[in-house]
């Protein structure tokens, strides 16, 4: 590794281990442990977005680097665990592919998602340019973790999981978005997460329970319900 | 200033009535912020016409004829539809559907979409636009979910998880929009990502990571706007959710995320210099006409029924901006337009006509015109309306739309008109029942106040005939803006 200096060293391997874990979410079926590597994932992120902002100086860096630590290290993983010890949803059920038939999955899209980013890189000026394969990457195995899942809760996890994979393709292309933008997103991502909150209460006092498969009766053609209001009488 | 009442109004009324939404008042006052928000926005309106395009706050705002005409529409019937709901709600109350707090939950959400839509119209910034199309979905979740009932709790999810995961393909969009602009335009500043600035260099921007973009911010804005195969969420969050929520879901947010897709496409096509965006918007546009189409004939609920009509328009009208061209951009937002007035105006008169047979399956719903004359005659006028009839806007724009695919895009006209056939023939067949049919049902004593129908109607009516010269010039304003002059 003559030429390459430390710090982007050390970026690389967060990279790596970015998509290590994505992995690690795509086999784990334990709920608690799901959220705890969503925050390993953030912390992850957030070294990620220090090293970048010693390296290139660029101040607001600094910034989305302490909306990180907030929003992904602290208050998401936090919420999330709230919600999980308050509707006792410990263990999802047997995903609808085996955890080994998932793993292959996930293999043919990590290819396919350097296949993507390749012309993307190609152009990029910035010292990141390799890690913008592996955002990619994240991203569409977030995408087979929500697919892949039944309980409400895994895929929340898989959702912000897509977001911190954005987040991190978005650094690695172009050292960030504009401030007011990571601002705005972040907005949406806390107030997805609290109505999710309330949402899931919801689904638990209808059918006590957070499994998705009583969520499958509306298809193209009806609705369940036949009677919405009362007679008026 | 008009441009600040216009966003603070509807936001310092999301906050007003997320206090005092439960009082007895509360849709009174409901009503009267969003009179302020349509005083303000024609006030706007006046002043670009005066003085032309409006750069605003460091241009993170601007205003153009493209987007004013979206923010008086999307106003006028954001009022009609608070006015709707004061008595709608208010039966729902007393039916026990609704609590007081769920009502001050559903009166501030109102406030807070309409705010966010606004803002996804007027910002000049692409990353604010996902961002407050992001908080579209969210603020109206809640509103789906209103009556807690296993299926809307389903649509709700439904919804959440299809949009939010589509919106995410946006934003990666996006990112590789500013990847693209930054190159050109710097990272310097906000500049990289506002409209203004891109369209003024869209020529330089990098077309394979444009490509690229437009592909995911297409699938994006396209779940959001309805388009087959992701339309999924659209018929369930329409039939479950309250009716006033599913007029402005349909009348409304459609139609911003139509206007997200089309200033993407701007972009990418200045970049590109090829007819891909327009295949692509033209494929999938038709491709949702005919889905649409062929699963009208499948509907039993009528909200849903309407719901598949509105993915039938949103597959037309992006179709229309496809074929691009001055004729066929105009034609889409005359079609636009009239959508948007004619599908709450028929989601008015849905909601009235479910809530007295009280169910929303059609087989129940019965002689409307013997129960309820304005009722009965508010749905056959609005469907006439809807399916295309002469008198009406919406055979004005379809008939333009047609006859420039005739002579533009051959192989696609007769596909277009017969989805239009069976469409007609799905809805218009059950309409005839549920308006003329035998019902034992008693005549209403009261006959409901049915005003923002009739308003709705005559404004669609009056489109069809005669579209006064400054609305004309206004809509050829934006076309020529949308064809990239």
């Amino acid at each position: 590794m003559t030429g390459t200096p430390f710090d982007l060293q050390l970026l690389n391997l967060c990279a790596a281990l970015l998509l290590l874990l994505s992995f690690a979410m795509l086999a784990q079926r334990r709920i608690v442990t799901l959220v705890n590597l969503l925050a390993v994932q953030g912390s992850l992120l957030l070294v990620a977005t220090l090293l970048l902002a010693w390296r290139t100086g660029e101040r607001h860096l600094y910034l989305s680097a302490a909306l990180t630590l907030a929003l992904k290290v602290v208050l998401l993983p936090w919420m999330l665990h709230r919600l999980i010890r308050r509707l006792q949803v410990y263990w999802d059920t047997e995903p609808l592919l085996n955890i080994s038939g998932t793993m292959l999955v996930g293999l043919v899209v990590v290819v396919f998602a350097f296949g993507l980013a390749q012309p993307i890189a190609a152009l990029a000026s910035t010292a990141t340019r390799n890690a913008i394969g592996i955002a990619v990457a994240v991203i569409l195995l977030s995408f087979v973790t929500m697919i892949t899942r039944r309980k409400a809760m895994s895929q929340v996890v898989g959702f912000l999981s897509m977001e911190n994979g954005l987040f991190f393709g978005a650094m690695s292309a172009t050292y960030g978005m504009p401030m007011i933008v990571e601002f705005g997103v972040a907005l949406d991502v806390l107030v997805a997460v609290l109505v999710l909150g309330i949402f899931f209460f919801q689904i638990r006092e209808q059918f006590d329970s957070l499994d998705l498969h009583h969520l499958e009766s509306l298809n193209e053609y009806q609705s369940r319900r036949s009677t919405p209001a009362q007679k008026e009488t | 200033m008009e441009f600040l009442l216009l966003l603070t109004a509807p936001l310092c009324g999301a906050l007003l009535l997320g206090i005092l939404g439960g009082r007895r008042w509360a849709a009174e006052l409901n009503g009267a912020i969003s009179l302020v928000t349509f005083l303000a926005a024609c006030a706007l309106t006046a002043r670009v016409v005066r003085e032309g395009s409006l750069l605003i706050a460091h241009e993170v705002f601007f205003i153009d004829p493209f987007n004013v005409f979206l923010v008086t529409l999307t106003a006028l019937v954001g009022l009609t539809t608070a006015l709707f709901s004061r008595p709608y709600m208010r039966v729902e109350m007393d039916h026990g559907r609704v609590s007081a707090r769920r009502l001050r939950l559903y009166h501030s959400m109102y406030q807070l979409f309409m705010a966010t839509m606004l803002i996804a119209l007027t910002t000049n910034n692409m990353g604010l636009l996902w961002v407050s199309m992001e908080a579209a979905t969210l603020s109206t979740v809640l509103l789906v979910t209103l009556y807690r009932t296993p299926a809307s709790l389903e649509a709700g999810w439904k919804y959440f998880i299809l949009c939010g995961v589509g919106i995410a393909q946006a934003l990666f969009g996006t990112i590789l929009l500013y990847f693209a602009a930054e190159k050109v335009l710097g990272a310097e500043g906000v500049t990289a990502l506002l409209w203004t600035h891109l369209n003024a260099v869209k020529g330089q921007l990098e077309p394979t990571v444009l490509g690229l973009a437009f592909v995911f911010l297409f699938v994006g804005y396209g779940t959001k706007v309805g388009l087959a195969p992701l339309h999924n969420w659209l018929p369930d969050a329409h039939a479950e959710g309250p009716t006033p929520i599913s007029a402005v879901l349909s009348g409304l947010l459609l139609n911003v995320a139509i206007y997200a897709v089309v200033r993407c496409k701007v972009l990418v096509e200045g970049s590109l210099h090829s007819s891909l965006p327009s295949r692509v918007l033209m494929t999938f546009g038709l491709l949702s006409v005919v889905l649409a189409a062929f699963f009208l004939w499948r509907q039993r609920d009528i909200k849903r029924l309407f719901a598949y009509s509105s993915i039938e328009h949103m597959g037309i009208i992006t179709f229309a901006f496809g074929m691009g061209g001055p004729v066929a951009n105009f034609a889409a937002l005359l079609h636009m337009t009239v959508h948007s007035l004619t599908k709450s105006a028929i989601f008015f008169t849905v909601g009235h006509a479910a809530q007295k047979a009280g169910s929303q399956l059609m087989d129940d719903i019965r002689g409307l015109i013997t129960l309820s004359p304005t009722i009965g005659w508010g749905l056959m006028l609005g469907s006439l309306a809807i399916l295309g009839m002469p008198p009406f806007g919406v055979f004005a724009s379809e008939f333009l739309i047609l006859t420039t695919a005739m002579r533009e895009q051959p192989w696609a006209a007769p596909i277009l008109l017969l989805a239009l056939g069976v469409a007609f023939a799905a809805i218009f067949g059950r309409i005839q029942p549920m308006v003329f049919g035998e019902t034992t049902g008693k005549r209403l004593k009261h006959p409901p106040a049915l005003l923002p129908v009739f308003t709705h109607l005559a404004m669609v009516l009056v489109l069809g005939v005669y579209i006064p010269p400054y609305l004309a010039d206004w809509y050829r304003a934006a076309a020529r803006l949308i064809g990239g002059e």
